[in-house]
């Protein structure tokens, strides 16, 4: 659905001398039919501009794009118009018209396609009750909530049935509470219309919660990609893991874990990492039963992502040295994640 | 009561010269507003990073703007009389005075246009761009909606100063109020005539401030 190959973006600085910016440098993804792809990174890692490219805002330096069967890089004019009404977007703070009701901004984009007053209302309706904004329809944007704003975005991106749909930061300016039900809006959406959705985001939990695919992007570059679970159970690039830690580790993790240490001189303090099945077997009670070992539950916690879930836990084993490894190796041949927390 | 407080004060004549006013105030008002929208927008969007940026094209309307705001108003009178001459055939009465009332105002105004458009959110214009729409629908459906009521707090603003440019005006003969206290009342020493024009210059002032901050408030749904 989406190709995108060799794709750079470099801005030139006004002043003499000065480096050019690159910023996106090289890269190279597709994105298929159906596919909920996200792209996290933090703030000026070229994901914006990334975005904006596949929608013709903003024009590659270099490389190719190719969205629904459109060569967006080279196509001007009336015929990337046309495009644009195919790759929807819908944007951080909404960009709803002020002057106009929840009606009145989902039927624009119709008028723009020059859509007949009737078919218009009759879609309007239609696109209101997708989205839930039943008897909110009179309103005007400045009476809405953040949620019920993104998600008049949302009917508005959704009104001349486009085949992509792009999110900019979309849910970065809400709640985590009206994040979760504007991500389970997407979600539904994907399903049940089969549309392709490309999305930017700095939060993983984001990309945990409805994307299959994942980019990670730094300085320009994508510096990890695959299936989210993947990248979940074993993140490369130092970004990635912090991205990662974002979801499976609280906040207060580490000064935990050292507490533990302190609390448990003797024994091993233990990192497992759960993914997919492997979440589901009942290891614990295995290793209690199989080793003669005292088998402590620390802490835990599951996320659950698109294909799989991923959880992480944190125990205290005490026994004998031999025993211990014996244990450690019989957690590895269960395909757990193993890491034995020494103090720092 | 009337005739003892104000005993020059020829009530007709005030009649007409307060129509003269309105109705030199009202064309001139008009036009400002159609020529100041079309001077505001081609600023705007021949500006830096917006539709038609457009540099040259910007410094032209940009020097074109400022030229024509800065000289007195009373001073533009005069400079244009050739011009006036030769497309309203007359120097004198009411038509003769809008020529030079609309180009002294309209650049006035393009500058308020101006500032009403940049002070759109961007991500509007960009949505309504992502949205596969064309530039004369931003203009209409975009740009002048969403900028409605700071344009008609900006004509308004213009429409009162207008109306102290018709006075101006009727100083070097377009007739209406200014004329009148004038020649009626400055000229001849008759104090009440001036007063009186005074007090119905205010009275229009005052009105349309009134109708103006109404539509203002009206439109505005932010």
């Amino acid at each position: 659905m989406i190709t995108l190959s060799n794709v750079s973006k470099i801005y030139k600085s006004k002043l003499k001398n000065s480096a050019q910016i690159k910023a996106v440098d090289n890269i190279e993804l597709q994105v298929a039919q159906g596919e909920i792809f996200g792209i996290i990174g933090y703030s000026g890692a070229g994901k914006s501009t990334l975005i904006r490219m596949l929608n013709g805002l903003e024009t590659p330096s270099a490389g190719t794009i190719s969205v629904a069967g459109r060569e967006i890089s080279k196509i001007k004019g009336a015929e990337l118009r046309k495009a644009r009404q195919e790759i929807s977007m819908i944007f951080q703070h909404f960009n709803l018209l002020w002057s106009r009701t929840v009606r009145e901004n989902i039927s624009f984009p119709l008028e723009i396609a020059g859509v007949s007053k009737l078919e218009r209302q009759n879609r309007v309706d239609e696109l209101i009750k997708l989205v839930g904004l039943e008897g909110r329809e009179d309103a005007y944007p400045s009476q809405l909530s953040g949620g019920q704003k993104q998600r008049v975005g949302i009917a508005r991106a959704l009104a001349n049935n486009p085949k992509v749909l792009l999110c900019d930061e979309a849910t970065s300016a809400l709640d985590p509470q009206t994040t979760d039900s504007i991500l389970d809006l997407l979600q539904d959406i994907n399903t049940r219309l089969g549309l392709t959705i490309v999305l930017i985001t700095h939060e993983m939990h984001v990309i945990r919660k409805i994307c299959h695919r994942v980019a990670v992007m730094e300085n320009g570059k994508v510096v990890e990609m695959g299936n989210v679970l993947d990248v979940f159970k074993r993140p490369q690039a130092q970004i990635t893991k912090r991205f990662v830690q974002q979801v499976t580790e609280p906040e207060e993790t580490k000064e935990t874990i050292e507490h533990l240490l302190e609390n448990y001189p003797n024994g091993k303090v233990i990192q497992l990492s759960f993914v997919g099945d492997s979440a589901e077997q009942p290891l614990i009670t295995q290793l209690i039963r199989t080793f003669n070992l005292e088998v402590n539950i620390l802490q835990g916690k599951i996320s659950q992502t698109q294909s799989g879930s991923y959880g992480t836990l944190f125990i205290h084993l005490d026994g004998s040295e031999a025993e211990m490894d014996k244990a450690l190796e019989y957690i590895k041949a269960s395909h757990v994640g193993v890491e034995v927390i020494e103090n720092a | 009561m009337l005739k003892t407080l104000f005993p020059n004060v020829i009530w007709d004549t005030i009649y007409e010269a307060t129509l003269e006013t309105l109705y030199m105030t009202a064309i001139s008002v008009l036009a400002t507003f159609f020529l100041g929208i079309i001077l505001g927008l081609l600023l705007f969007l021949t500006g830096k990073g917006n539709l038609w940026e457009n540099k040259i094209i910007h410094t032209i309307i940009s020097a074109f703007v400022n030229i024509f705001r800065s000289i007195p108003f009373i001073i533009l009178i005069v400079l244009l009389i050739p011009f006036t001459m030769a497309i309203m055939q007359t120097m004198i009465g009411a038509n003769a005075a809008l020529p030079a009332l609309i180009i002294g105002a309209a650049p006035f105004y393009a500058r308020m246009v101006e500032i009403a458009l940049r002070e759109i959110d961007k991500g509007v214009i960009e949505a309504a761009k992502s949205m596969g729409a064309k530039v004369s629908t931003i203009i209409f459906k975009v740009l002048i909606p969403e900028s409605l009521p700071a344009l008609v707090s900006g004509i308004t603003v213009t429409a009162i100063a207008l109306v102290g440019y018709t006075a101006m005006a009727g100083v070097v003969g377009a007739g209406g109020l200014g004329n009148l206290a004038y020649l009626e009342g400055f000229q001849r020493s008759q104090n009440d005539v001036t007063f009186i024009a005074t007090i119905i210059v205010l009275i229009i002032v005052f009105i349309i401030q009134f109708i103006g901050d109404f539509i203002t408030s009206k439109l505005d749904k932010r």
